[in-house]
C-alpha cells in the first residue's frame, strides 16, 4: 500500500515538472503573440522602417536574415554532408575517428560569442572580407557545421548496410555504391537535420554582432560584401537602444513574433519532412 | 535539435520497399578493364581523400579557433600579469585612474548564473525526462517531444527580450526588489535554455536502459516508481550526468540572454539578487568599441579564450562520461 | 527535384550578388557610426536628407561614441558621432594612422539626471551626483529622500555619455562597480521608470514624450546646481543651456577624416543649417549657438 502511495505521489511530481515546462512555454508564446500580433501587417512585413524606426516595417531585416542563412547553408550543408559521408562510409574505428567525433561535439558546445570572435579575426580582418554578409554567413556556417555533420551522419546510419553491400557485390566502386545506393535514401534525412541547424543559425545574434549586422541601412544589401540588417539583431536594438522605447515596444514584439514564426516554421518544416519520410518508409 | 538523438527508432524499419538499383556495367577481362580499373582506383583514392579532408575539417576548425584565440589573447599578458588577470575583481579598462583587467568578478558571475540555472533545470529536466520515458502514454510523448524542440528553438535574443519586459517586473515584485535585472532573472532564462538539452539526453539515456533490468525489477515485486528511482536512474546515471554537463556548457556560453537581463554591473556578485556581468556579456559589450590592437582589445580575446577553455573542458568531461557509459553497455 | 531547384535559386542569387557592379552601390554609401545619444537624431536627419537627395545613401549605426571614434580611426566609417570630446590618446592614435579628424557641432545636449516619478527629491548638486555615481553615497536618505538603497543605472564604457559624466561630474574617478550598465539611453529610461529607487543619466532628447511635449510619465528630471550655494537649473529650458547655468550641458559632435567633401559635406551642411536644426529641436535637443556655427564654418574650409 505504501508502495502504491509513493508511486502515485512520485509520478505526480513528475507530471508537475512537465506542467511547469509546458506552462512556461505557453506563457512566452502567449505574451509574444498577444503583444506582437497587433504589429503584424502586410506593411510590417514588406516595407522598410520609417521615421526613425517608429513606423514602417522590418522587411530589410527579414531579407538580411534570409541572405545570411542562405550563405550559412551553402557553407555548412555541403561540408557537413561530406564530413558525414567520410565518418560513416570511409572512416575506420580508430583514434583519429574518435578525435574527429570529439571535435564535433566540442564544436557544438563552443559559445556563440566565441564563434563571433573567431569570425572577426579570420573573416573580417585576416581574409579582409570586412563586416559583411559573407563574414557573418561564414561565421554562422561554422557554428552550424557540427549540427549538419551529426544530422547527416544519423541519416546515413539509417540506410541498411545491405544496400551498400548489394552494390559492391555487383562490382561497383565504393563511391559508386554510395552515390547510387546510399545518398538518395539519406538525403531527405540529412535535410531534416540541416534545416533544424539553419533554424538555430537564423536566430543567433552574438556571431553577427561584430561581423556585419547593422541597425539601419537605407538600402537593401546588393552584394555579399555589404552589411545587412537581421531580425535577431534588430530585436536586440529595438529592445535596448532605441529612442522611442514605448512607441516601438509593439514593433519589438512584432519583430520577436516574426523571428519566432520563422524559426518555428523551419523547425516544423523539418519535422514534416521527417514525418513524411518515416511514413514513406513504413508504407 | 537533440544532437544525440539516436537513430534507434529508424533502425526498426530496415526492410525498405524497392530493390537497390545499381547502374553500372560489368565488363569482361582484358587490358581495357585493367586500365579502367587503375584510373578508377585513382579516382576512388581522390574521392576518399576529398572526404577525408572534409572529415577532419571539424578538428581543423577546433584547433583553428583555439590557435587564433591564443595568438590574439597572448599580447594581453605582456601588460597584465596573468595572476592579476585571474584573481583581481576589478574590470575597468577605460578608467581614468588606472586601467584594471581583472576577471574574477566575471568568472564568479558566470558561475553563479550557471549554477542557478542548473539548480532549476536539473530537477525539472530530469522529472520531465523520467515522465516521458516511464509514465507518459505514447500519444503524450508524440506531443511533448515536439514541444520540447520548440522550447529549444526559441532564439536567445527573444528570451532576453522577455526577460526584460515580462520576467523582470515579476521577479522584482516577488523578491521585493526595485528592479528585476539580476542573477535570478538570468538563471531562470538560462534554465529554460538548458532544459531541452537535459530533457532529451536524459530521456535517451533512460530509454537505453536494457529492458531486462526493468523487467527483472518489476518481476521481483518493485513498483514502477521504485524501478524508476532505484534501477533505471542509477543505470542511466552516466548519461544523465552527461546531460547536466552539456546543459551547463550551454548556460556558460550563452550571451544575449544574460546581456539583456542581468544588469551588467561590474562588481563582484553580492548575492543572487545583485546585478551581474558574465564573461560572454562583457565581450559583447566591449568588442564593438575597442580600438584595435590595444591591451583592452587583447584582454577581450583573453576572456574569449577562458570561455573557450571552460566550455571545452565541460564538454570533454561530458564526452568522457558518455564514452565510458557506452563502453560499459557494450 | 525541388532540392535541386532550391540550390539553383540560391546559386543564382549568390551569383547576382557577387556581380562587380553591385559592390559599387554600397561603396558610395556614407557610413555614420557612433554615439547612442546621437543615433536617433542623426538617423532622422539622414532620412530627411535622403528624401531630398536620394542619390546619397547614408547608413547610420550606433555603438557608442567610443565605437564611432574607433571607426573613424580604423577607417570603417566616414562620420563619427560622439557626445564627448576625443581623448588625447585617441587623437594621437588617429594622427599615427594618418587620420586628421575635424569636428563639427550639430547640436547641444543638457545631460539629464533622471529619477523615478515617485521620488520626492527635486534637485541635486554636481558634487552629490558625482558622489552617488562614485558609490560614495549609497542611500537616498543621505540626500533628503526615502530610506532606500540607491539603484544606479548608467551606460557602458563605449558610451560618450559615460565618459563625459566621468570626466565632468565624477572628476575622473571610477564609477561604482554596482552601477547597472545598460545598453542604451532607452534602456536606462525604461529601468528608471520601473525602479522606485533608481537614478540614471540620459540625453535630454530622450526624456520628453514626443506626443505630449512633456516629460515622460513615471520619470522626473532633476534640477542640478553647480554647488550647494547656487541655484539649481533644469536641463529642459533652452535658456539654461545657452547661458551655461545648467552645469552638465555638452556639445554633440560629428567628426570627419580631414576636410569633408561631396555627400559627407552636403549632409553636415544640412544638419547645421536651418532645416537640420529645426529637426534637432523637434527631437528634444538644443540648437547650436553662434560660437559653434563659427567653428563649423572654419572646419568646412
Amino acid at each position: 500500500m505504501k508502495k502504491k502511495i509513493f508511486q502515485v505521489l512520485g509520478f505526480l511530481i513528475l507530471r508537475v515538472c512537465l506542467y511547469i515546462v509546458l506552462a512556461i512555454l505557453l506563457l512566452f508564446l502567449y505574451d509574444v503573440i498577444h503583444k506582437g500580433a497587433g504589429a503584424i501587417s502586410w506593411e510590417f512585413l514588406t516595407k522598410a522602417p520609417r521615421r526613425g524606426m517608429t513606423q514602417g516595417g522590418i522587411f530589410p531585416a527579414i531579407f538580411g536574415t534570409f541572405l545570411v542563412t542562405l550563405i550559412t547553408a551553402l557553407c555548412a550543408v555541403p561540408l557537413g554532408m561530406f564530413a558525414a559521408i567520410y565518418l560513416n562510409e570511409y572512416a575506420r574505428q580508430n583514434r583519429l575517428t574518435r578525435l574527429i567525433r570529439l571535435s564535433i561535439r566540442n564544436l557544438s558546445g563552443v559559445p556563440s560569442i566565441v564563434y563571433g570572435l573567431f569570425g572577426v579575426i579570420l573573416f573580417v580582418n585576416m581574409l579582409k572580407f570586412g563586416t559583411s554578409i559573407l563574414s557573418a554567413g561564414l561565421t554562422l556556417g561554422l557554428l552550424t557545421l557540427p549540427w549538419t555533420i551529426t544530422a547527416s551522419e544519423e541519416a546515413l546510419k539509417t540506410v541498411p548496410n545491405s544496400y551498400r553491400e548489394g552494390a559492391l557485390a555487383l562490382g561497383a566502386t565504393k563511391w559508386q555504391s554510395i552515390r547510387t545506393n546510399v545518398l538518395p535514401y539519406a538525403v531527405p534525412g540529412m535535410l531534416t537535420g540541416t534545416v533544424l541547424g539553419l533554424a538555430r543559425a537564423a536566430g543567433e545574434t552574438a556571431p553577427i554582432l561584430f561581423t556585419g549586422a547593422a541597425f539601419y541601412l537605407p538600402m537593401l544589401p546588393r552584394s555579399l560584401k555589404d552589411q545587412f540588417m537581421a531580425l535577431p539583431y534588430h530585436l536586440y536594438i529595438m529592445a535596448t537602444q532605441h529612442h522611442e522605447i514605448t512607441a516601438v515596444r509593439p514593433l519589438a514584439y512584432g519583430t520577436a513574433l516574426v523571428l519566432i514564426c520563422l524559426v518555428l516554421g523551419m523547425n516544423m518544416a523539418a519535422v514534416i519532412i521527417r514525418y513524411r519520410l518515416r511514413r514513406k518508409r513504413r508504407g | 535539435m537533440p544532437l544525440f538523438e539516436s537513430a534507434q527508432e529508424d533502425r526498426g524499419d530496415a526492410i525498405l520497399p524497392g530493390p537497390p538499383h545499381f547502374i553500372g556495367r560489368a565488363e569482361t577481362t582484358g587490358p581495357k578493364r585493367m586500365k579502367k580499373r587503375a584510373s578508377s582506383r585513382l579516382k576512388e583514392s581522390a574521392i576518399h581523400a576529398f572526404f577525408f579532408v572534409n572529415g577532419i575539417l571539424a578538428v581543423i576548425v577546433l584547433i583553428g579557433i583555439f590557435g587564433l584565440l591564443l595568438t590574439s589573447a597572448f599580447p594581453a599578458f605582456k601588460e597584465v600579469p596573468i595572476g592579476h588577470f585571474f584573481t583581481s575583481t576589478k574590470w575597468d579598462p577605460t578608467s581614468p585612474v588606472k586601467a584594471e583587467f581583472g576577471i574574477l568578478s566575471m568568472i564568479a558571475s558566470t558561475l553563479m548564473v550557471t549554477l542557478g540555472a542548473l539548480v532549476m533545470a536539473i530537477p525539472i529536466g530530469l522529472g520531465v525526462a523520467a515522465y516521458l520515458s516511464d509514465v507518459a502514454h505514447w500519444r503524450v510523448r508524440e506531443i511533448v517531444k515536439p514541444v520540447v524542440e520548440i522550447l529549444a528553438a526559441i532564439p536567445s535574443v527573444v528570451l532576453g527580450f522577455l526577460g526584460i519586459v515580462l520576467f523582470g517586473p515579476v521577479i522584482a515584485r516577488i523578491f521585493h526588489q526595485s528592479n528585476g535585472l539580476n542573477a535570478v532573472n538570468g538563471s531562470f532564462l538560462l534554465a529554460i535554455m538548458s532544459l531541452p538539452t537535459i530533457i532529451s539526453i536524459s530521456e535517451d539515456s533512460l530509454n537505453a536502459v536494457p529492458r531486462a533490468h526493468t523487467e527483472a525489477s518489476l518481476a521481483l515485486g518493485a513498483s514502477r516508481w521504485q524501478t524508476l528511482v532505484r534501477v533505471k536512474i542509477p543505470a542511466a546515471l552516466s548519461g544523465i550526468i552527461a546531460s547536466f554537463m552539456l546543459g551547463m556548457g550551454r548556460a556558460i556560453g550563452e550571451t544575449m540572454t544574460v546581456l539583456m537581463a542581468t544588469g551588467n554591473a561590474r562588481s563582484f556578485p553580492h548575492g543572487l539578487l545583485s546585478s551581474i556581468r558574465t564573461m560572454t556579456a562583457n565581450i559583447a559589450i566591449e568588442l564593438g568599441e575597442v580600438p584595435y590592437f590595444t591591451t583592452h582589445y587583447y584582454a577581450l580575446f583573453a576572456i574569449g579564450l577562458v570561455l573557450f577553455l571552460m566550455t571545452f573542458f565541460v564538454n570533454l568531461i561530458a564526452d568522457l562520461i558518455l564514452h565510458k557509459y557506452q563502453e560499459r553497455e557494450q | 527535384m525541388k532540392i535541386k531547384l532550391a540550390i539553383l535559386l540560391g546559386l543564382i542569387i549568390v551569383g547576382l550578388m557577387l556581380a562587380p557592379q553591385a559592390t559599387q552601390a554600397q561603396k558610395k554609401m556614407i557610413q555614420v557610426k557612433g554615439s547612442d545619444t546621437l543615433v536617433n537624431l542623426v538617423q532622422i536627419l539622414a532620412e530627411e536628407f535622403m528624401n531630398k537627395n536620394p542619390q546619397t545613401p547614408i547608413a547610420v549605426l550606433g555603438g557608442g561614441s567610443g565605437t564611432g571614434i574607433s571607426g573613424l580611426i580604423n577607417g570603417t566609417c566616414h562620420i563619427a558621432d560622439h557626445s564627448r570630446e576625443w581623448k588625447q590618446s585617441e587623437i594621437s592614435q588617429a594622427w599615427e594612422k594618418g587620420v586628421k579628424p575635424r569636428f563639427f557641432v550639430i547640436g547641444v545636449d543638457g545631460l539629464s539626471i533622471i529619477v523615478n516619478g515617485s521620488n520626492p527629491i527635486e534637485k541635486l548638486t554636481m558634487d552629490q551626483v558625482g558622489a552617488i555615481y562614485r558609490g560614495e553615497i549609497k542611500n537616498w536618505k543621505a540626500v533628503g529622500g526615502a530610506d532606500a538603497p540607491i539603484s544606479l543605472y548608467g551606460r557602458q564604457s563605449n558610451s560618450g555619455t559615460y565618459v563625459f559624466l566621468q570626466e565632468h561630474v565624477l572628476k575622473n574617478k571610477n564609477y561604482s562597480p554596482d552601477m547597472k550598465e545598460m545598453n542604451g539611453n532607452a534602456q536606462i529610461i525604461e529601468s528608471v521608470m520601473q525602479d522606485q529607487a533608481g537614478i540614471g543619466y540620459v540625453g535630454v532628447g530622450y526624456v520628453v514624450d514626443k506626443d505630449t511635449g512633456k516629460v515622460r510619465k513615471g520619470l522626473k528630471v532633476l534640477n542640478i546646481s553647480k554647488d550647494a550655494q547656487s541655484e539649481a537649473f533644469s536641463p529642459l529650458e533652452k535658456a539654461n543651456i545657452d547661458s551655461g547655468n545648467y552645469p552638465v550641458a555638452r556639445a554633440l559632435y560629428q567628426a570627419t577624416n580631414g576636410k569633408p567633401s561631396g555627400g559627407v559635406a552636403d549632409f553636415i551642411r544640412f544638419e547645421v543649417g536651418p532645416e537640420g536644426q529645426k529637426i534637432v529641436e523637434r527631437e528634444g535637443f538644443f540648437t547650436i549657438g553662434a560660437a559653434h556655427q563659427e567653428n563649423n564654418e572654419k572646419n568646412f574650409k
